[in-house]
């Protein structure tokens, strides 16, 4: 019986041939990245359990960006930052991208990406649940809490039972009003929000093939939105290329054996997918946006580790080019890379910054902003009764804020109509 | 470990996820500072929309306004408890309001490690939908010993699915102490 790709990769990491689901076993960590929220218990922690001994088992192996509450008068948060800040100073740690300073990043998961941590074949752990975006890569990515994260930063393992694999196939060309956002938003109404709960997601196909790095980062972004452990792609030409960029030349390639064994396997024709949303309060209450039409919108909201990235914003900006939104809109970039990038980024000769600003658009500065509520001055934050519709990834109750808001998750292309017509909105209308 | 755990239950639906069990907004206290680490009790389970809050007839608040632990130490619930964020806050603020174990028909993956490797509190599983035969402040007792769950209302029993190779860890009380006792650290 031959493997897949997520056996490959953590039988390479604990040191054996072959590994088997449902295996319990220790597993050697490459990366591990914490953020503002998580990372200072994981200190406590770790100062806690591991007292004077109390060592950095690899400092280049750490990755801290603070990211989730950073533009905030809240006293509380900035103190998170305080400490790790401090931590860095007195650890002199190499890959700590401070606020206020040029090595700023903005979102740790696309940050992991553009600092070049997502190493294909790897084994990269980060406590915050959208790890899984890493799988992008071809590694095995996951999210942790603060205490496996304590016992990683002192040991370098972490131990893991080894997940079954589910297969998602999409054939078809990719049509002009579909995002990654719609594939993965059509697989959570397929199998619900536990419907791969600790097993690896594993996407491939001819659509899969035609995505860029940053839209592949979409799909396994969202794993964990079905219980998933992982989601992952093998490498490709894509791949090559965008590491190439960061001189990355050296890693493993894995591929799943043909005769490996899965879960199950679901094949999807793309074309006969329609641009998708998850009504309130679950990801996986799926419905098609024309369905939706007579939901009229008080917020739209673009950013995000799934969906402020380069390639949300150049479709968000096919879209909103020459037309003016009719509710406050949100254009919140992953990174300071993409914020620099949407100047540089043109549509039919106009920077995509000047497209966003000619529309009416708020612009915000990099952070996870109100995709998860925070502090009250949070920029873009739900109140009320507010009825959102946005490019993030969650919509449980209270998540961009207040109790009793309403959150649509959509693709950007529907945001961005949407935010037009100030109702939710088909993109085909536009396009 | 504690062979016999009992106390109030209290009971919610599917899909409790961590905004649900903390929300974000109250993720800034410092767990290492006592006073501080209270806040976490006094605002666990706030995110539950209130109808579904105390289960079957719900409007009931899991800790009392002004106060900071639960009259509510046994937790029932249904599939995909803990769903959503990697928030160790989770089950640490469901430990801190005075939670001791967790009875669900199933567990979102970092929650049900959290819990096991923090040492907060003990997720048990039962294939049966307990959060339908349960209610809200009836008195329950778990036998670790018979692996079954007791409602002192009405007597019924419940077989709990084995706690299998995370035993060795729940018994140690968290991934460090069983890193200790077996010379890993």
């Amino acid at each position: 019986m031959g493997m897949t790709i997520t056996e490959k990769i953590l039988a390479k990491a604990a040191k054996k041939s072959k590994v088997t689901p449902g295996e319990k076993l220790w597993l050697n960590v490459d990366v591990l990245m914490t953020h503002d929220v998580c990372g200072p218990p994981t200190i406590a922690i770790w100062k806690k359990e591991f007292g004077e001994k109390a060592k950095i088992w690899d400092k280049n192996k750490l990755a801290i960006f603070p990211d989730h509450y950073i533009f905030t008068r809240d006293a509380k948060a900035n103190r998170n930052v305080d400490i790790l800040r401090n931590f860095a100073k007195e650890h002199q740690l190499p890959n700590y991208y401070d606020v206020g300073t040029e090595r700023y990043k903005g979102v740790c998961h696309i940050a992991l990406a553009e600092e070049g941590f997502n190493v294909p074949g790897t084994v990269l752990i980060g406590t915050d649940s959208h790890t899984c975006s890493s799988g992008a890569f071809g590694l095995f990515s996951t999210g942790v809490g603060n205490t496996d994260a304590a016992f990683i930063l002192g040991t370098g393992k972490i131990w893991e039972r080894i997940p079954e694999s589910m297969l998602f196939i999409f054939d078809g060309e990719m049509p002009n009003y579909l995002t990654a956002k719609d594939l993965i938003l059509h697989i959570l109404g397929e199998i619900g929000v536990d419907g791969a709960n600790y097993r690896a997601m594993e996407f491939r196909g001819e659509t899969i093939e035609s995505l860029d790095m940053l839209e592949r980062m979409t799909l396994t972004n969202m794993a964990i939105e079905t219980g998933g452990i992982s989601g992952i792609i093998a490498v490709d030409d894509k791949t090559r290329n965008y590491l190439k960029n960061l001189n990355i030349f050296e890693y493993d390639e894995f591929n799943s054996d043909l005769d490996a064994k899965y879960f199950s396997i679901h094949k999807f024709n793309s074309q006969k997918i329609e641009p998708t949303v998850a009504k309130p309060h679950s990801p996986d209450n799926r419905e098609l946006a024309k369905n939706l039409s007579e939901i009229k919108i008080t917020k739209a909201y673009i950013g995000s580790c799934t969906g402020g990235k380069l390639t949300d914003f150049q479709y968000a900006a096919k879209i909103l080019f020459g037309n003016k939104v009719k509710v406050p809109t949100y254009i919140v970039p992953a990174s300071t890379k993409t914020d620099k990038d949407l100047e540089i980024e043109t549509y039919n000769g106009v920077s995509l910054k000047k497209i966003f600003i000619n529309a009416g658009c708020i612009l915000a500065e990099s952070s996870c902003a109100a995709c998860l509520g925070g502090p009250s001055d949070t920029i873009g934050r739900s109140v009320d009764g507010d009825v959102v519709v946005s490019t993030t990834n969650r919509n449980f109750p209270g998540r961009m804020g207040s109790k009793k808001a309403e959150v649509y998750l959509a693709s950007p292309l529907t945001v961005a109509a949407s935010a037009i017509e100030g109702k939710i909105t088909d993109p085909r209308k536009f396009l | 470990m504690n062979k016999n755990i009992i106390g109030k239950a209290f009971v919610l639906g599917n899909n409790i996820d961590t905004d649900q069990i903390i929300p974000a907004e109250h993720l800034v206290y410092d767990t290492s500072n006592p006073e501080e680490l209270k806040y976490y009790g006094k605002y666990a389970l706030s995110g539950v929309p209130l109808n579904e809050s105390g289960l079957p007839d719900g409007d009931i608040k899991f800790v009392e306004e002004g106060e900071y632990v639960s009259n509510f130490n046994i937790i029932i619930a249904g599939s995909n408890f803990g769903c959503g964020s990697s928030r160790e806050h989770a089950p640490l603020s469901l430990q801190v309001a005075g939670v001791k174990a967790i009875v669900a028909n199933s567990y979102a993956r970092i929650f049900y490690r959290n819990s096991v490797d923090g040492g907060f509190l003990i997720p048990f599983e039962c294939k049966d939908k307990l959060n339908h035969k349960i209610r809200t402040g009836d008195e329950v007792e778990i036998n670790l010993d018979r692996n079954i769950l007791i409602n002192k209302r009405t007597s019924e029993e419940f077989q709990l699915e084995s706690l299998g190779d995370i035993y060795d860890i729940v018994e140690a009380g968290g991934i460090f102490e069983y890193a200790r006792k077996t010379k890993m650290i």
